[in-house]
């Protein structure tokens, strides 16, 4: 099973410092890890750092990965004008790296993300013409078709209806779970970190401020530090937990 | 998402009919499209060799063209010899200008880059207008490359001097585009100083050159440029997939694995290339570096495998439908190919751009 460690990873921009000496225990595959923190935490930094995309200090270990390239990404979306159907836009994404000719079990694959994310109705739309929530969809889909085993998105439900990510965030649930595979998502919605993620890592100003199991990181005292939010949880009818917002302090 | 399992199996089996099928279907259109571009490439070709002041039929340039031996002297010549290399540099040319505005559109994110964005065009019309008017010889080669020389070294140069400061750190994609017209304006003022001081009869001589026109086409001229689009369209081809997550931005192209910046420097020192050759031997022949990924766009959309291909193959047509038309439009005289590309190229894109249901760009 594949495991994603993060040992003093740092990063700067320039001579700006954005991460301090991150580290975590062996974030495990068949898990959803919620990556958490107020505006310019450097959640999007983290997950650039993880992909080798900006440099700095410290170390990121992937063990008992199969495939060569293991890690896919979904940035926040940004939009594209670009003259291609979603169809089209989700093989490319499978593609990256690939021999020019379409191979049939491409195309299955992009078959299954979409099925798997409930968008084959949007396959022949052109990109340009989607709303953002549906952009966000077919994102998560251009990741998910790379086949990883540790997935990480950036904000992948900001911009869905409430039915939408609830539905996306269960899916990627199971998906983790079916396919042993590790995922980490950045979330605004913290009630729904505590509902759909096993894990939690919170950060403030570049600075790891908590990690472990996600009812253990998303407490009212943190909440309250972090966020200067007044919070209680309580358990809904079904027995999750449920946060409650009480006033901003 | 509630769906028991045999139920689930039945979805799944219809959605994949429906999106493979699609992608089938739009696969097979394109390739139908690839094949009628070709087909009317070959007619054009044909039209374009029967031309000129002496007409030939259709059947009389087939016949020379598959069996040179079953016609007269005379007419093999006129075909192979003279109008031969000219329809071919037609092609090449077109090609290559197409080619090289639609990679620059793709890297640079902008409906309106082509050869001339960024000053490549414009830096060779300076080296040609050097040779013509103060007979400035950069590198001493036989008389008929002189000019052509000149045109390809100021090309590269101004190449090579948007590609290092690109380099530069925190230069964007805008950046290179300033830059690129940037250098426009300076070749645009230095080819003014040159006709102020150069003779009448010199400045007539740069005025034609910058018209473009095909007649100085020769067959190792044809060669040159072939060899060059030979060369360069492979080394496009193989970005093929890279080059079209350019388009979904910089950093959704990253999140997939490309490297913007690096691909972005390789493609336009191609590109450069592509198009330097292009404007030393023929002159400034407008839009088609515009004018043919835009035609190519509308009809296949922007999956490279497709898009490449039909940018260059549109690129083709226009230059030789324009040929055609260079020769036709007042018999007895041909006027140079790129006021003909401008005069006709122009409304016609606009025609195809606003009567066109879906967004272009």
């Amino acid at each position: 099973m594949v495991t994603l460690t993060l040992d003093r990873l740092t990063a700067h921009y320039g001579r700006r410092q954005i991460l301090s000496e991150i580290s975590t225990p062996p974030l495990e595959g068949g898990r959803v890890v919620a990556l958490l923190g107020p505006n310019a935490a450097g959640k999007s930094t983290l997950f650039r750092r993880i992909l080798g995309l900006i440099g700095g200090g410290g170390s990121v270990r992937i063990d008992g990965a199969t495939h060569e390239r293991p890690l896919a990404y979904m940035p926040q979306d940004t939009g594209a004008n670009a003259v291609l159907s979603v169809y089209e836009s989700v093989l490319l994404a499978r593609m990256q790296g690939r021999r020019l000719k379409v191979q049939a079990e491409d195309l299955a694959e992009v078959d299954r993300a979409l099925h798997e994310l409930g968008i084959v109705d949007l396959g022949e739309r052109d990109i340009g013409d989607l709303s953002g929530g549906q952009r966000q969809l077919v994102g998560a889909a251009q990741a998910l078709v790379q086949d990883p085993e540790i997935l990480l998105l950036d904000e992948p439900t900001s911009a869905l209806d409430l039915h939408r990510q609830i539905q996306l965030l269960s899916i990627l649930r199971r998906l983790a779970r079916e396919r042993r595979m590790l995922i980490l998502a950045a979330l605004h919605d913290l009630g729904q970190a505590l509902r759909f993620t096993d894990e939690a890592i919170m950060l403030e100003s570049g600075r790891l401020i908590a990690c472990g199991p996600t009812a253990q990181v998303v407490t009212p005292e943190l909440l309250r530090q972090i966020y200067r939010v007044e919070t209680r949880i309580e358990a809904c009818s079904q027995g999750s937990p449920q946060l409650i917002v009480e006033g901003a302090t | 998402m509630h769906a028991s399992p045999p139920d689930q199996a039945a979805a799944t089996t219809s959605s994949t009919l429906q999106g493979r099928g699609f992608y089938r279907q739009l696969v097979v259109r394109r390739q139908w499209i690839l094949a009628a571009l070709t087909l009317a490439l070959c007619l054009s070709l044909c039209i374009d060799l029967a031309l000129g002041p002496a007409r030939f039929s259709l059947g009389e340039v087939i016949a020379a063209l598959f069996s040179p031996e079953a016609v007269s002297p005379q007419v093999r010549v006129i075909l192979w010899d003279i109008r031969m290399p000219v329809a071919l540099m037609a092609l090449v040319v077109g090609a290559s200008l197409s080619v090289a505005g639609a990679q620059m559109q793709t890297i640079l994110s902008n409906p309106l880059a082509s050869p001339f964005t960024l000053g490549i065009s414009a830096g060779a019309s300076f080296g040609a207008a050097l040779a013509l008017a103060f007979g400035v010889v950069i590198v001493p080669a036989a008389i008929e490359y002189v000019i052509p020389i000149n045109a390809f070294i100021m090309a590269m140069l101004t190449a090579f001097a948007i590609h290092a400061l690109s380099l530069k750190r925190g230069v964007t994609i805008e950046t290179i585009v300033l830059l690129g017209i940037a250098m426009v304006f300076i070749f645009n003022s230095l080819m003014a100083l040159i006709q102020f001081f150069a003779s009448q009869q010199a400045v007539a001589a740069v005025v034609f050159w910058t018209m473009g026109s095909l007649t100085k086409a020769t067959w190792p001229k044809v060669g040159i440029a072939t060899a060059v689009l030979v060369v360069v369209l492979p080394l496009l081809a193989r970005h093929g997939w890279a080059l079209t997550a350019m388009r979904l931005g910089d950093a959704k192209a990253e999140s997939l694995g490309v490297k913007p910046r690096a691909l972005r420097l390789e493609v336009l020192v191609l590109v450069s290339l592509l198009a330097a050759i292009a404007v030393a031997f023929v002159g400034t022949i407008g839009f088609i570096g515009l004018v043919g990924p835009h035609i190519a766009r509308l009809l296949m959309g922007e999956d490279q495998r497709f898009f490449l291909p039909g940018a260059a193959l549109c690129g083709a047509l226009i230059l030789s439908i324009g040929s055609v038309l260079s020769k036709i439009i007042l018999p007895g005289t041909i006027i140079p190919i790129g006021i003909i590309t401008s005069l006709v190229g122009i409304p016609f894109f606009l025609f195809l751009v606003l009567n066109h249901k879906k967004s272009a760009w």
